[in-house]
Formats: structure tokens, sequence, C-alpha cells
């Protein structure tokens, strides 16, 4: 059973303030933008019979919502988790598991007000094989096969560098984005090196926020329709590869990435050619370069150029990561549902950096340091054909 | 945001498992011991009881070569707890003669993007992380 264009995402919504948001919980922010998202559905929270949510649990969130649910996902993957999340709503939506599926993000990454601790257990096996070598968070491990890849494929520091220039480009038109200055590869190069070869702008922003997203039968958005167009679920993916960076099977591609897509795309009945905007969760300026790659957007080794080029950059024929991404618009730790959340204000043509055009939306997210990854394809009811 | 210079604290030590109890054991000895699988005749690494490429349970520890190959890696600028004297310095991944990747540090040479170069030859040497002991690998010849 297919369970494409079965679901919509009929209400979405990011905290009021992302950035810098010192006096709120992470909790709260798992709330106040579920409030938002239910109202933008134009919903009741009692309508909500499904919480999932990461970071927190969701019977925590529901509790604290006054929700008592029948549906719980509690799929902690990592960023990637709330596409996770949107595809098992779709397919328990459904299979009549439940009717309308609340999902929540809300993390204080930057003030850490109300913030589990993130704990290594030496005895895991990062804790016995990685960490006696110093790791210190993503940036000592996600970025592990930069070089390989440019010994591989020739990438150049310089077009490296280019993924936060074009997606700075498009972060000046954003207003909530947290940075919105241009900046130039030399920029880039001049900032600070964090781990070589990732300069301090080839790094993800830390900051607080949070976001929801309300799923539900497209049969439902259609009997009653909310204030705002249904964005359908089209095609979904998730796969995973390892919790061990060092473990990866070929350092310059991401296994869960080609699989997780390759499943959306089939699910969906598309190919990337029909993808008119992109989201790919970008924690670090190489990820868009392996996410072009393994989802077949362009060749092996052409992503570096690809984006140099301005591909991807306004006017750009393949539209990518245009609220600014992790590297301007924010990261909160679990950026995922921000890409979510941009694929549906182009989808109903109100976002920030609009894109013309916009029917169908792919928005490709990953867990850990290529851990887990999730896809999303989503569109309009053209696209659907609904 | 980072630890400072003041922080004296150790290195990360590694918690051995009943699984893992003897390849540390290894270590101790200065021995790098990995597994290879006899239904499908793979090494592989970091140690458990099944064979991660067929499943099967009937596994040999073997005593690697310890010769290796630079695969990848990157250099930290902010120091982990413990790595406060050596920043910048490189975390790699090293590919053994034997086949199986692991993380590792890189001793007995700058650890510079110049000194560092992909696929260069290595060799096992051995690291004390507090009353462990971790493999890490030097430029072969480079032993003093």
């Amino acid at each position: 059973m297919s369970v494409r264009a079965k679901t919509a995402i009929v209400g979405a919504a990011e905290t009021e303030r992302i950035g810098v948001v010192p006096n709120m919980s992470a909790l709260e922010m798992h709330a106040e933008s579920a409030r938002l998202a239910v109202a933008d559905a134009g919903l009741k929270m009692s309508d909500v019979d499904g919480v999932a949510a990461a970071g927190l649990s969701p019977i925590a969130v529901a509790q604290y919502l006054g929700i008592t649910p029948t549906y719980v996902d509690a799929t902690a993957v990592g960023g990637c988790s709330f596409l996770l999340h949107v595809r098992h709503a779709a397919a328990a939506i459904s299979a009549g598991l439940c009717d309308v599926v609340l999902i929540t993000h809300g993390e204080s990454g930057r003030s850490h007000v109300g913030a589990p601790p993130r704990v290594a257990d030496p005895a895991s096996p990062q804790g016995q094989f990685e960490a006696p070598y110093g790791t210190l968070g993503p940036p000592t491990m996600f970025p592990m096969g930069v070089l390989r890849y440019m010994k591989e494929f020739g990438l150049t520091h310089e077009q490296l560098a280019s993924v936060p220039v074009a997606q700075r480009r498009w972060a000046a038109d954003v207003p909530r984005a947290m940075f919105r200055e241009p900046i130039t590869v030399d920029d880039v190069l001049a900032s600070r090196l964090i781990a070589y070869p990732m300069h301090l702008l080839e790094c993800c922003l830390v900051t607080d926020g949070g976001g929801a997203l309300v799923v539900t039968s497209a049969e439902r958005a259609k009997a009653e329709p909310g204030p705002k167009p249904p964005v359908y679920v089209l095609g979904t993916g998730e796969a995973a590869e390892t919790p061990l960076v060092s473990m990866m099977e070929d350092f310059t591609t991401s296994k869960a990435f080609q699989l997780s897509s390759a499943k959306a795309f089939a699910e969906a009945g598309i190919g990337p050619a029909d993808v008119d905007h992109l989201m790919i969760y970008d924690a670090f300026a190489h990820l868009p370069i392996y996410g072009l790659e393994d989802l077949g957007f362009v060749g092996r080794g052409e992503a570096g150029a690809f984006i140099a080029e301005g591909n991807t950059s306004p006017g750009g024929r393949l539209p990518m990561n245009t609220n600014g991404g992790g590297l301007s618009y924010t990261h909160t730790g679990m950026y995922g549902m921000f890409l979510v959340q941009e694929s549906v204000r182009q989808l109903r043509k109100e976002a920030s950096a609009q894109v013309p055009n916009v029917d169908i939306s792919l928005a490709q997210g990953v867990g850990g340091m290529f851990m887990a990854a999730g896809t999303l394809i989503l569109g309009t009811a053209a696209a659907a054909r609904v | 945001m980072s630890p400072t210079n003041e922080d004296n604290r150790p290195k990360s030590v590694p918690k051995p498992t009943p699984e893992t109890e003897y390849y540390w054991e290894g270590t101790a000895l200065g021995e790098l011991r990995i597994q290879r699988c006899n239904a499908c005749g793979k090494a592989y690494f970091y140690p458990r009881p099944g064979c991660p490429h067929c499943s099967s349970t009937d596994v040999s520890w073997v005593t690697a070569t310890g010769r290796a190959r630079l695969h990848t890696y990157l250099i930290s600028h902010r120091p982990a707890v413990g790595f406060a004297d050596q920043v910048p310095y490189a975390i790699a991944v090293v590919q053994l003669e034997e086949g199986p990747r692991m993380m590792t540090n890189i001793v007995g040479v700058d650890n510079t993007p110049e000194a560092l170069v992909l696929d260069m030859p290595l060799e096992v040497a051995f690291e004390s992380r507090g009353d462990q002991s971790v493999p890490v690998f030097r430029p072969v010849g480079s032993a003093q």
C-alpha cells in the first residue's frame, strides 16, 4: 500500500522567537509551537489524538499541553527525527490508527534552559572506540570524511566555502535568519579553523527555538478545510547507517541519504528533475554536497562546482536551503523541523525568500553524524492530483 | 565555550564490556586484537561476538599486524577534555592491512595538513588512557 497523498500537513509553525531565547525552556518551546501549529491548522488542541516528539518525550509534551494521546511516536534519531515522525504519522493515519498527529520540536541549544544534558557512556561503542581520541561534539566527527572526499573527487576548499556563501544569499531576504550580511569565499576561508578543513563559517549556528507540525488525512483536509492550503505528503523515506562516524562504509557518501531518498522518490513516483525546491540539512558545509549527489541531483563529484557556480543560489535552477539553512537561519541542535517548516512555507507561497512556481519540495534530513536520514517529498494539491 | 587549559581532567578512558574485554587485555600487552569471521572470512572491528557482515558467531580473535594507512582525518582546534596541551590535534580514521577501519590519533609526526597525507603508511603504537591502553598510529619508520 502506498501512502502517497493520503495525508497532508495542515498546520505548521515555529516559535515566535528563534535564535537567542534565554527566557524559555525547551519544553515550553515544544508547547508554544504546538499551540501555534494547531491554530494554524484551524483545529483545537482537543482534536489532536497523536503526539510525536524528539529531544523530550512526546508524553511529557502531551501532558504539558493537556492531551491524552492514543498514538505516540518517540522516535529519536537526531535532527531528522521529525521527518520520520511525519513518515510514521502518514502510515498510521492511512492505516486508521489515528486522525490528527501533532509533531513537536523545542530545543534550548544555545541557552540550555531545561535542556537534557548530553552524556557519553564510556562503555558504549563510542565511549570505547572514539571518545578516547579527543572527539568533542559534531565538529570533530561529522566532517571526518571531507578530506577523503576532496582527495577522491577534487573538491576544493573554495568550493566547500561556497556553500555558506550561497546560503547567506538566501538569508539576506529572510528577516528571521540569525545572520544576513553577505559573505564571500574569502571571508569563509579567513574565519578561524574549527576542525580542519572546516572553518567557523562552514559550521552551523547554535540557537534556541522550536517548531511543530499537524498532520491529518487528505480526506479530512478536504472535508474540513483549514485556513491554509494543505501540503500533501507525496513520498517518504528513512534509513540508518551507524552511530559511529568511524564505521561509515564509505566516507565520501551517506548510505542513509541514498536509501532514504530512493524510498521517497519511489513512493512519490517522481525523480530529482521534478523537484522545484530543495532543503538539505546543513549542519556543516559538506552536507549539501553529499546530499546533492546521494539524492541524484548531480553526479558524483559534481556538487561542489554546482553550488559554487550558483545553481542553488537565488535565481539558480535548483533553489536550496532558502531560509538560509543551519548555516545562517537557525540551528537548535535538531534542525530537521526547520527544513520541513521552510518546505511548507514555500509550497504555501508564504516564504520570506519565496521561489516562484514551487509545486514539489523535498526535505532531506540527517541525524547524528550521518547516523540516520529522513526524506519527505511534499507537494501542493496540483502536484498531489487530489 | 571549550575546556580551558586549567582543566586538568584526564582524557576519556574507555570502559570495557564483557564483549570487548579481550581486546583491551590485548592493548595492555601491546597487541591490536581484531576479529575474523570463520564463516565469511572477513575481518572486522569494533569487537563483538557476532560478525557484522554475515551474523555468524563463529569468529576468531587474531592479532593484527598493526600496519595501516591513513584513510581520512580532521584537525580539531578545540580541545576535548585532556587534549588542551595538544591543540590542534588530528582525529583520524585508519584502514588496517586486514581491512577494517578504526578511529585513532596520529603520533610521531606534526599534526598538520602538510605532514598528514592521505594513504600514508602507518604502524600501531599504544598510549595510555587512565588504566587502559589505546592503539594510536605513527608513520612507518618514525619510531625512536
